[in-house]
């Protein structure tokens, strides 16, 4: 055999090994999982600071990841419209949410009149989502009314809970 | 006025499952020793060796095997483990087969054994079971946390599994085999995985006495008298090892993994500066009285007086090894074309790794390095993964003693430090280290099914099927 063709196969084989390695290491990149939050651009630069004009510039990459089965005219999404987490929105994918100052939940509230576990918002068996006041000191209020007891929502009805106010949107 | 500005999406990443992952680096790492082995054959004969189709199908059929098992039994398992594993274990038998073809090992063997049977068939042989073994881990061990059960019980095995040894006659200076009909098994191989268990087990139970009751001096969390028991216990115990059976790898195992475990359990870095400090003196007690560990640091102290000393070609072995390791340079020689066969005895074993240095240079050898860091990398991730403080001592523990054993292998080869009697894992020839790792593997894989395993859905509250909706 050529000496040609044995250096060609010995380099060839350094390289694929660490190709291998690459790879591997690539894999290790990949594999990272846990919440995945997305930036999306201002939508109308009313009062955008200058960081978030500057975000805007980013091409938007938004990967909604739809449910499976919904209805139509079913919400797709929870929308924060007001308070300090104006802007946020959750994907709706037929699991509980909670609301309130608690780390854990859901959309945690930097808010000094929600409770640390104020509401929670789910679907009942036929797929329309609910929201129920997990005994809040303050109050959740749908519309205008205080809710006491679980009550569905209609899609963009105002769930007010001390500042914040979430809706659901299609 | 309130202008939606930012907008910002929360959603959930389940854990995928990664087995598609898994298969396609499963194929890669079965394509790369079947361009070695070819490689080694146009090397040494100039055409494609005959056994390529079935050597590459057996390799296949096994990492095709203990795939489909993942896939059944661990859904969730890490994707690295098994190909990286898989790549080592597949190269491992090339090398092997490299030396077999070797004229000065074939005439070395034949001079002082009569006979001469090739090694690779043999470690094939061996590949296979270790992966039955680690599919039988798999189907066997349905949760990891069953092993918990079994801490005293565990302890008392690993305790005769290193007793063990010390009845059968010494093989090499080293009593570390015991032979029952034939097979020699090292017990020591899987002794680090049952003595694994036994420290997650006890260290789980005792972490916070370990842990808080303690006296600060001079920086340093001082542990009370009584909580040093265990630690001194170990140590006495890897000393004996080395004493009676003069089995310097092992009993460094045994004690790393302990001060490791305690480390990690008790977050106390006092613990390490004490094994440090116990296990540099105890190294240094037993190595000014046993002349075959004293015979071995003189040998790393000064690797090529043993030319003019030492006739029978004991003790060149280290000399021998940094030569080889230095003519492969940074490039390598080539598969086939480097002179690693001269060290002549445990060649495609402890000293496989020569092999490696020579014939794939160092950035070959940084490679495989590489390949053993990132399977340690996955075991603690797994560590870090899991939920329960025993898988995660167990994931440490595991992962742990195969870094030791590969810095104490890699190293002594290396003459970093004094050579020991261990095996380079998956790589070096010997069916009780195939075996022993493939299962440590298997335990690994375990513990990464469970750990990234998605929480399953919480079940509803009792109350909300008496909660009646009404509808407006």
């Amino acid at each position: 055999m050529s000496e040609l063709t044995l250096t060609v196969m010995r380099l060839g084989f350094l390289a694929v090994l660490w190709l291998f390695v690459i790879v591997a290491v690539q894999v290790i990149r990949s594999d990272l999982f846990g919440t995945r939050v997305t930036q999306r651009g201002s939508r109308r630069s009313g009062d955008a600071r200058p960081q978030q004009a500057r975000q805007s510039a980013a091409p938007p990459q938004q990967r909604q990841q739809q449910g499976g089965r919904q209805r139509r005219g079913a919400p797709t999404k929870l929308v924060v419209s007001e308070g300090s987490l104006t802007g946020t929105t959750v994907a709706l994918q037929g699991q509980t949410i909670t609301l309130g100052r608690a780390h854990d939940s859901t959309i945690v509230l930097d808010d000094d009149y929600a409770s640390s576990r104020h509401a929670r918002i789910y679907p009942d068996r036929d797929g329309q989502w609910i929201v129920e006041d997990l005994g809040s000191t303050n109050g959740t209020y749908l519309d205008r009314t205080r809710l006491t007891t679980p009550t569905p929502i209609a899609l963009g009805a105002p769930i007010r809970i001390g500042k914040t106010v979430i809706e659901l949107r299609k | 006025m309130s202008v939606v500005t930012n907008t910002t999406t929360i959603g959930a990443i389940e854990a995928p499952s990664r087995r598609n992952t898994e298969l396609g680096l499963l194929a890669f790492a079965v394509v790369i020793p079947v361009f070695a082995y070819l490689n080694v054959g146009l090397a040494l004969d100039g055409k494609i060796p005959a056994g390529m189709l079935g050597y590459g199908l057996g390799v296949g059929l096994l990492a095709g095997i203990a795939h489909l098992a993942v896939r059944k039994f661990a859904p969730y398992a890490d994707p690295l483990l098994l190909p990286l594993a898989t790549l080592l274990n597949g190269l491992g038998l090339v090398l092997i087969w490299r030396l077999d073809q070797s004229p000065r090992l074939i005439r070395r063997a034949e001079a002082l054994f009569g006979a001469y049977s090739p090694d690779a068939p043999k470690q094939l042989m061996y590949s296979a079971i270790a992966v039955a073994l680690f599919v039988a881990v798999l189907m066997v061990l349905k949760d990891h946390r069953i092993l918990q059960r079994y801490t005293y019980i565990s302890m008392a095995a690993a305790l005769v599994l290193l007793i063990l040894p010390m009845f059968f006659p010494a093989v090499n200076g080293a009593k570390i085999w015991i032979s029952i009909g034939g097979f020699t098994i090292q017990p020591g191989e899987f002794a680090k995985i049952i003595i694994a268990i036994f420290f997650s087990g006890y260290l789980m139970v005792k972490r916070d006495a370990l842990a808080l009751a303690s006296r600060r001096f001079m920086g340093m969390y001082l542990p009370r008298g009584r909580d040093l028991g265990p630690i001194l216990a170990i140590w006495a115990m890897s000393i004996l090892i080395l004493v009676f059976e003069t089995d310097l790898g092992t009993s460094l195992l045994f004690f790393g993994l302990f001060v490791i475990m305690l480390y990690v359990a008790t977050e106390r870095t006092s613990w390490i500066v004490f094994g440090l400090l116990m296990s540099v003196a105890g190294a240094v007690g037993v190595a000014s009285f046993e002349p075959h560990v004293q015979s071995r640091v003189n040998a790393w102290l000064d690797p090529f007086a043993c030319y003019q000393t030492d006739v029978t070609g004991a003790c060149q072995q280290i000399g021998d090894a940094l030569l080889s390791f230095g003519s492969g340079g940074t490039l390598g020689t080539g598969l086939g074309q480097g002179n690693s066969d001269l060290i002549g005895f445990a060649a495609n074993a402890d000293f496989i790794l020569t092999t490696v240095g020579e014939e794939f240079g160092l950035a070959g050898t940084m490679a495989f390095l590489m390949i053993y860091g990132l399977i340690v990398e996955r075991g603690v991730r797994t560590a870090l993964a899991a939920r329960d403080p025993f898988g995660k001592l167990l994931a440490i523990g595991l992962s742990g003693a195969f870094a030791i054993q590969v810095f104490v292998v890699a190293g002594g080869v290396m003459g970093l430090i004094p050579l020991t009697g261990m095996t380079m894992p998956f790589v070096a020839y010997g069916g009780s280290s195939v075996l022993a790792n493939w299962a440590l593997i298997g335990v690994l894989i375990r513990i990464s099914d469970t750990a990234r395993r998605p929480a399953p859905a919480p079940a509803p509250s009792p109350d909300a099927e008496m909660t009646q909706v009404v509808r407006p």
